[in-house]
């Protein structure tokens, strides 16, 4: 039964005009089981995805359910055949209640009364053990909650093959947990699960088979036991993998001997957090660890004065400054790279050359426009520089792929060559490659005299990448490690509110 | 002997010039080819440039579009249309006379507000609704300066800067509401619109009071010895003042991520209270020309009937220029060409006779056209359309090859 | 509880004082259209608030507005407020059939001004207005007078459906039809609005169209039509290519027909309270209103026959 194969997609092909996104690529979902869709950005999984939910129309190749060709040509062919996708970001109507979500848009039968629609609804969520009630209002749900909500509609739409995209991403350790329990629950229903994401831990936690795809093309599948951490990365990135692990060889001395660039005491945000203590020294490479909520966004926004700031004296390079905005932050050599990419980072109908001299530019004042050629000169170097894909300078930059976006805003941060960068996740959603550049960029920024201070949910790349953690839990600072006391034990204990 | 010796001296030269034929040849081949390449790399980075350049004016392809479509229709219809011609007129000036002229002329208003409008479309992601009012309250200053003193330039440039000052206070109101507010522009905007005309009757107190001096007419109509009617010229001053405002600050660039992203905007030192609340500032100065020019035309001011409607026709102004409605890029020459695009319309449908009740339904069909023809539905489907033509004419040379 | 009860009392008195004060004083309700919407309204309200003033002994209630609608709640509202008599000058001639049956219910007599009604006589006491037909007619007679060889017209007409518009458009059209000589080169409406009847003559005149009379409705209309000859180098005027006719008698309007720039002015009177108050009047002693329709004399002013006189007499506004 386990070995039913559900779904099964062969020879696919699919041309944009001048790109080909996908060439003869075969994927097969067996019936219970959970099948991670793996490749860098560019690799094809999206268009994968969207050929088979009947976004994009396929140019070649044949798509069977259960053994029976199938053509999807809209999602609606693609939910009639049982296809359900629940997408990164949440596309239900956060002001409806959970089970109105549920229902709404697809019940044929409009004399079915509400009452009976809430009963149904409460059972669903029962049997697959989601948190929630029928008539709570969905936007007060939990993230997660409400991820949970869309795959109960998905799965009550007697859908055979569920994909989730990407959804872990905006989630917390413990509620990725809670969505694991349910995605298990499902595979012992005998749903195939497509799972697309870029945490590579998250894979190993719940997959039973991998795709890996490069280049719009297959690379191969495999069984996760058979498929080790370290060969994935390699197989996605179509190359033996180098220093991933020995980045930081160089234990930067900086963080203990430097002068102080930034310090603060007492500092604290109307958001909530608990007045705290922080400095960095030149060149130092630091970080705020803990879980989601646990105030680490909020702590490095107060110090860009992103949010109203009640209290707390700062000193910039020694002298006593006041930062209530984020200008004035920018004046005195911060630079500030946003946790929402998309709600706080880009500037999404503007190009690539105007997303990247924004902060120069506004830094250099209203009455000193840069020049045509300065422009070019900056975003040339920078899009060399950053190894930036895109069509021109002049392209949107909405039209770009995460990981290129994220390095549009870090060019932008870097053209104001600040003396302290403040990456908040600069590494999330995007590509493994465009990760690790990311984290070398840091180490060699760091050597060059700046200070930065790197907030990442991934534990690794954070011990990688700092000398020195700031752990918080319950928006206060609860601990800090340093040197040897560098691990990821220490860090999960810390939090856990253990011995450092 | 002789013959032989002939012959073979005969076969040494055509060898000779055989080769050096050959080498010409070879020669003028990589010369030419060389040459060809040239051309051809340059004509690929002129293309390339040409194309860029043609992306980034792209948005003006609606207006111009609309225009041209206006200009064949009336070339069919009566050629004599476009006839431009000098003569005298009453006070022996001799000026520029026509429908080109009349179109020029008559959208001035339009084209002032409009220019602002388009900046608070691109900063708020709404349209204001009170131009007409505020104009009006404006114009109204203007003519109550002038009537209380001798009209003299000194005068007319004081009441002038009074009334710039007073719609700026107008339009700081409406931009509080909006910025600091954050109430949506057109329901902001709604409160002058209702009773910005009895500000502007209060402040006058006379129905239609009028103002009658050779200076105003300078203003209104005709500068003596200029054939070129003022308001277009105050026209072109006003667009090379935001033109200026624009290439030697940073308005636009900071306008549109503004009404693109307004967190990351702050999060990049832009202050988007401030940006939003200038661009209300700029409309009412915007208003102010608009209201004074309307008021010099007839040295008289008619607080109900004087620049009416002119806000409707100012947003779909902007939505022509291809400016988005929702706010973000703009492009400030679009909305112009979008005003002399809906004044060509006006007047040509009066040189068509049509009972100006009617080119309010004449205009409706139009925004309908252009709203479809820039809807994203279309747009792909002309892509589509494109890709084809261009898939077919590939294959129909691969079959010839 | 005594503080209440004392309180109560205290406010009873007030309210039967005020009721008692009320009495005393005839309460009217005003129906009007706004004062800026033409010196000749700014006239007529003028005209109102000085008949229907405290020291004549009215307690006089004001709404203006432009628009039908927001008029007929306003009256409707009137009606409830307990008004002894409703004076209403209509924005449009129709849909007034349910509000003047509530006053009739109500006992509360009403009077139309200025403009009629299109509705049953025996829903209003009296109406006092300008006769609009008259005006156009007294105008298409002066035009008659000036024994052209032939009438090339350029109609520019007011806001379609006013009373003003069908009167002043009626005598004109008539004339038109029944003449081979008089010809409408082009009939516009520029709903009041100077700078339209501006763009309209313009447009005649580009399309190079002979014409030798501008007919505007009023005279806001006409200035408009006046700048565009200017602009062209067209006469007129007195000895001018063009006869220009204008309406309202606008003080500034009628210098124009003095300075022989314009031609006529058809004077539309304003003055129509004086002639109300005296019909209440004779309500409030029990007599009857022997004429429903009482019609304002009206006359028109000629470039020829014109005095500053006149200007100063009958002028609007300044």
């Amino acid at each position: 039964m386990q070995d039913k194969i559900l779904l099964s997609m062969r020879g696919i092909g699919k041309n944009f005009p001048g790109v080909r996104a996908l060439h003869n690529v075969d994927f097969t979902l067996r019936a219970g089981e959970i099948h991670a869709l793996m490749g860098e950005n560019g690799a094809g999984k999206s268009t994968l995805i969207k050929v088979l939910t009947g976004v994009y129309g396929k140019d070649a190749g044949t798509i069977s359910i259960e053994g029976k060709e199938v053509f999807i040509r809209s999602p609606q062919d693609a939910q009639k055949a049982g296809i359900s996708t629940v997408y990164q970001e949440i596309t239900l109507c956060p002001n409806l209640t959970v089970a109105e979500n549920m229902f709404i848009g697809r019940d044929k039968n409009v004399l079915v009364g509400w009452g009976k629609r809430y009963r149904r609804a409460g059972e669903i969520l029962r049997n697959l053990n989601i948190p929630a009630r029928p008539r709570q209002q969905l936007g007060a749900c939990s993230l997660a909650v409400q991820q949970m909500v869309a795959i109960a509609r998905a799965v009550d739409m007697d859908c055979k093959v569920l994909i989730l995209d990407e959804p872990t991403s905006s989630l917390d350790d413990k509620e990725v947990e809670m969505l694991f329990t349910l995605m298990r629950d499902l595979r012992s229903q005998g749903v195939g699960i497509i799972f697309v994401t870029h945490f590579l831990e998250q894979v190993y936690a719940v997959s039973d088979r991998i795709t890996v795809l490069r280049n719009g093309e297959l690379v191969g599948e495999y069984e996760v036991e058979n498929l080790p951490q370290v060969e994935l990365v390699a197989k996605m990135m179509g190359k033996e993998l180098q220093g991933l692990s020995d980045l930081k060889q160089d234990d930067n001395e900086a963080a203990f001997t430097g002068t102080p660039v930034y310090e603060v005491a007492h500092l604290t945000s109307t958001t909530g957090i608990a007045p705290f203590d922080f400095s960095i020294r030149k060149g130092e490479v630091n970080g705020f660890t803990g879980l989601l909520g646990s105030g680490r966004s909020e702590s490095v926004r107060a110090i860009f004065g992103a949010d109203r700031v009640s209290g707390g004296t700062v000193q910039v390079e020694g002298k006593k400054a006041r930062i209530s905005n984020p200008k004035q932050a920018m004046k005195r050599g911060i630079g500030y790279l946003p946790e929402d990419r998309k709600a706080d980072g880009i500037i999404a109908d503007l190009s690539v050359r105007e997303n990247i001299i924004l902060a120069l530019q506004v830094m250099k004042g209203f009455f000193h426009p840069l020049s045509q050629k300065e422009q070019d000169a900056f975003v040339d170097e920078y899009i060399r520089a950053l190894d930036i894909k895109t069509a021109s300078a002049d392209t949107p930059i909405k039209s770009l792929s995460g990981g290129n976006q994220q390095k549009v805003i870090l060019a932008r941060w870097l053209l104001t060559h600040p003396k302290y960068l403040i990456l908040d996740e600069p590494t999330r959603g995007i590509d493994v490659g465009t990760k690790t550049e990311i984290q070398r960029l840091v180490r060699r920024l760091a050597k060059d005299g700046m200070s930065v201070t790197f907030i990442s949910s991934e534990i690794e790349e954070m011990l990688r990448t700092c000398s020195r953690l700031i752990v918080m839990r319950d928006r206060r600072i609860v601990g800090e490690l340093r040197g040897t006391k560098l691990s990821q034990d220490n860090v999960m204990r810390t939090i856990a509110g253990g011995e450092q | 002997m002789k013959r032989f010796a002939s012959k073979i001296k005969w076969s040494k030269y055509t060898q000779l010039l055989k080769t050096k034929w050959s080498k010409y040849t070879q020669l003028l081949k990589t010369k030419w080819s060389k040459y060809t390449q040239l051309l051809k790399t340059k004509w690929s980075k002129y293309a390339q440039l040409l194309k860029a350049k043609g992306r980034k004016h792209a948005q003006l392809l609606v207006p111009l579009l609309s225009i041209l479509l206006i200009a064949v229709f009336n070339l069919l219809r009566d050629p004599s249309f476009f006839s431009v011609e000098i003569s005298k007129n009453n006070l022996d000036n001799p000026v520029l006379t026509g429908n080109l002229i009349s179109i020029l002329n008559g959208a001035s208003e339009l084209a002032v507000i409009s220019m602002g409008m388009t900046l608070v479309t691109a900063a708020c992601g709404g349209q204001d609704i009170s131009v007409g009012a505020l104009g009006t309250i404006a114009a109204s200053v203007f003519v109550k300066i002038l009537r209380d003193g001798q009209i003299t330039a000194g005068t007319i440039v004081l009441a002038f800067l009074a009334c710039c000052a007073a719609a700026m206070v107008f339009g700081a109101f409406n931009g509080t509401l909006v910025s600091v507010f954050k109430i949506q522009p057109m329901i902001a905007t709604l409160v002058l619109f209702t009773c910005g005309r009895s500000v502007a009757y209060w402040i006058n107190g006379g129905a239609t009071p009028t103002i009658e001096s050779p200076l105003i007419n300078a203003v209104g109509s005709f500068i003596p010895g200029c054939p070129v009617p003022t308001p277009i010229l105050i026209v072109i001053a006003v667009g090379l003042l935001l033109g200026a405002l624009l290439r030697f600050t940073t308005l636009g660039l900071y306008t549109q991520t503004v009404g693109i992203n307004q967190r990351a905007a702050r999060l990049n030192g832009i202050n988007p209270t401030l940006i939003k609340l200038a661009s209300f500032l700029v409309l009412g100065l915007c208003c102010a020309v608009a209201g004074c020019i309307s008021a010099s035309r007839l040295g008289l001011i008619n607080h109900e009937t004087m620049l009416q409607e002119i806000e409707m026709d100012a947003i779909l102004a902007v939505a022509i220029g291809g400016n988005a409605l929702g706010g973000g890029k703009f492009r400030i020459t679009g909305s112009v060409l979008g005003a002399y695009a809906i004044q060509a319309l006006t007047i040509t449908l009066y040189a068509m006779k049509v009972p100006s009740t009617d080119v309010k339904a004449y205009k409706a069909i139009v925004i309908i056209i252009i709203v479809v023809i820039s809807s994203p539905v279309v747009k792909q489907a002309i892509s589509r359309l494109w890709a084809k033509v261009k898939e077919n004419s590939q294959k129909k040379k691969e079959v010839a090859a | 509880m005594k503080k209440f009860a004392r309180l109560f009392i205290a406010l009873l008195l007030v309210c039967i004082m005020t009721i008692g004060a009320a009495a005393a004083e005839i309460t009217v309700g005003i129906v009007n259209n706004p004062p800026s919407e033409s010196g000749y309204r700014e006239a007529n309200v003028k005209d109102f608030e000085a008949v229907f003033s405290s020291e004549n002994g009215y307690t006089a209630k004001t709404f203006y507005s432009l628009k039908n609608d927001e008029q007929l709640s306003a009256a409707q509202q009137f009606i409830t407020d307990g008004v002894d008599y409703l004076l209403i000058s209509a924005a449009e001639t129709t849909g007034w059939d349910a509000v003047l049956a509530s006053a009739e219910e109500n006992g509360i007599p009403v009077f139309l001004f200025d403009r009629m009604i299109d509705c049953d006589e025996s829903l209003y006491a009296a109406a006092v207005v300008s006769d609009m037909a008259n005006q156009g007619k007294l105008a298409v007679e002066w035009l008659i007078a000036q024994n052209l060889t032939e009438y090339k017209i350029i109609h520019i007409q007011g806001a379609m459906g006013s009373d003003a518009q069908i009167g002043r458009t009626g005598a004109l059209d008539k004339q038109v039809a029944e003449n081979d000589n008089w010809t409408i080169v082009v009939q516009q409406t520029a709903t009041w609005d100077e700078a339209e009847a501006k763009k309209i003559v313009e447009s005649v005149i580009n399309s190079k169209e002979d014409f030798n009379i501008i007919y505007a409705e009023n005279d806001g209309m006409a200035r408009g039509a006046v700048a565009a000859l200017d602009d062209a180098g067209i006469t007129h005027g007195v000895n001018g290519k063009v006869i220009v006719i204008g309406f309202d008698c606008n003080r500034w309007a009628l210098r124009e027909v003095l300075a022989g720039t314009w031609n006529y002015d058809g004077q539309c009177s304003p003055f129509q309270a004086q002639v109300i108050s005296d019909m209440i009047k004779i309500l409030e002693e029990g007599g009857t209103i022997e004429t429903k329709l009482v019609i304002s004399e009206e006359k028109g002013f000629d470039a020829a026959t014109i005095t500053q006189a006149d200007i100063d007499q009958y002028g609007l506004g300044e």
